[in-house]
């Protein structure tokens, strides 16, 4: 067996985005995210790395710009209201086709909102989040062990098809302690950087990362490239675990930490003998919209911590052929089991 | 009891979520699964603090522990909060030099300790929450001591290696209150 170690969501990420060859961290603290800053802080000037609080979230974000601009791998972390105010460099970033780690441990919205766990930053994360025509690739973990493998594959997708990566965690996640194996994380994959601007040395022509393009149809040409480039992501990378679901009347979609209480309530719903199955999205952004149309329940139900912003995407992957139905707490509030057994319960006799 | 979901419950400051993480730790040596959520926020000393630990053979659902096998309070607003979950049969482990009151439930099993004065005889308060897992050992054998010594002297860094056999004394001074 390998050897095991006890870690805090947070510090989990730290851990793996730095074995993930990530030196460069730019952050500004908020609750519930913190830990990962603290411990960047406290491993970067051990390793020769980079840790930067900066004075704010708009200056951490575009240290992020400047760095991945440059090639290497960077990442930032926030929460909800931080995000917020990241977003204008997101889309810059997104713009400029450079790869980089956007961690949102997301708490209750809108507004300052509260410090508890929610997922109510779906359609921000999901949609994009800044202004324009771009999505992030982004992926919920479930849990800690899940957040390292995905904090690794976020760093390697980033560098692949150059579009930045969000991981979509929760408060819950960020602050509990589960066991963890780091030696089973996937390796880093380092792309080719003929793009980075490092200084031509008189030896090539020099490299130009912007985002300005006046000409509208250069600038057409530019959003175009980018939304193949997004075609050919939305075939490639479709993640999603998915069990009980050839004899479902009802299967459940959930991400990220809600897809653990979901867990429970299925194994309880089984246990009575009710036909329940489960279908939970990997990548929220692309959504796993294939695996929808390969299954026939009578209903599908999506268990969130929003008032129900991952529903229009089931609705969508399934061409609206099978209700969707919607269970939710928000503002902090995580569902129960209980709630969940009941739900279905309640859909069963409405679909039977 | 080797598999059980807990909720330790009390003030900031008391060693709440250490007691906890000393559970989980000792579950990962185990080889168990398992997971430890504390609760976060404008928590600070002398507010309200308490963690959920599962311990269980096969992968954890929801992390949140909603009927506890298993509560340990340190204060009173904790046994107020959370009597009422603790499932039928379940163990309550009460301070009873901070709680003033007795278990209400006549279907669950309480434990009463008088874990601060005997911390405080010792010489240091901050232990009491050692002697709750002391008696909580006794009790319900989760772990054994030799278990959760192993642990501390794991779990702890370099150096605060020397507070293992200061926090084991207390543990064992929990066991023998249960006798």
């Amino acid at each position: 067996m390998s050897e095991k170690v006890l870690m805090k969501g947070n510090e989990a990420i730290g851990e793996a985005a730095i074995r993930s060859g990530c030196r460069h961290f730019f952050g500004y603290p908020i609750t519930p995210q913190t830990e990962l800053s603290a411990y960047m802080a406290k491993k970067m000037p051990k390793i020769g790395g980079v840790f930067l609080q900066a004075e704010s979230e708009l200056a951490a974000v575009n240290m992020v710009y400047g760095a991945a601009s440059a090639g290497v791998r960077a990442m930032t972390s926030s929460s909800s209201p931080g995000i917020s105010l990241k977003a204008e460099g997101i889309s810059y970033i997104a713009a400029a086709d450079l790869p980089c780690v956007i961690v949102n441990i997301v708490r209750g919205g809108p507004g300052l909102g509260g410090i508890q766990p929610a997922q109510s930053d779906y359609f921000q994360a999901t949609r994009g989040g800044g202004h324009g025509d771009y999505h992030l690739i982004v992926l919920a973990p479930n849990s800690v062990q899940e957040l390292v493998y995905l904090t690794a594959d976020a760093f390697n997708l980033s560098e692949e098809y150059r579009i930045p990566a969000m991981i979509l965690g929760d408060g819950t996640l960020g602050q509990m302690m589960e066991p963890v194996d780091f030696s089973s994380m996937p390796e880093p994959v380092y792309a080719e950087k003929t793009w980075a601007v490092t200084g031509t040395q008189n030896k090539r022509e020099k490299n130009v990362v912007k985002t300005l393009f006046l000409d509208a149809h250069e600038l057409e040409n530019e959003v175009m490239k980018r939304e193949e480039k997004y075609d050919v992501v939305k075939k490639e990378i479709q993640r999603y675990e998915a069990h009980d679901t050839e004899d479902a009347d009802v299967i459940i979609s959930s991400y990220g930490i809600t897809s653990r209480v979901v867990e429970t309530a299925v194994k309880q719903l089984r246990d009575e003998g009710m036909k329940v199955g489960v279908i939970r999205p990997i990548t929220l952004w692309p959504f796993p919209e294939k695996v929808y149309k390969t299954v026939h329940p009578k209903a599908f139900l999506s268990v969130e911590m929003s008032t129900g912003q991952m529903v229009e995407d089931i609705k969508l992957a399934c061409e609206c052929s099978t209700p969707v139905y919607f269970l939710g707490r928000t503002g902090g509030v995580i569902p129960t089991p209980d709630e969940v057994v009941k739900k279905v319960k309640d859909i069963l006799k409405e679909v039977k | 009891m080797e598999n059980c979901e807990i909720i330790l419950a009390g003030f900031g400051g008391q060693g709440i979520l250490f007691t906890g993480k000393m559970l989980a730790f000792a579950a990962m040596l185990k080889g168990k699964k398992l997971s430890w959520l504390p609760s976060y926020g404008p928590e600070m000393r002398g507010g309200t603090a308490n963690c959920h630990v599962i311990i269980d053979d096969k992968p954890i659902g929801s992390p949140i522990v909603t009927r506890p096998d298993l509560l340990v309070v340190m204060n009173k607003p904790s046994l107020d909060k959370f009597e009422d979950t603790v499932a039928k049969g379940g163990y309550v482990f009460v301070d009873k030099s901070l709680v003033d009151r007795e278990v209400q439930r006549d279907d669950i099993k309480p434990v009463y300790i008088e874990a601060t004065r005997v911390a405080d005889e010792g010489g240091n308060r901050g232990l009491a929450n050692m002697v709750m897992l002391g008696a909580v050992l006794k009790k319900t054998g989760v772990f054994t001591i030799d278990e959760i010594e192993e642990t501390m002297k794991k779990s702890l860094p370099q150096s605060k290696q020397s507070l293992v056999e200061m926090n084991m004394e207390a543990v064992k001074k929990g066991c023998e209150l249960v006798k």
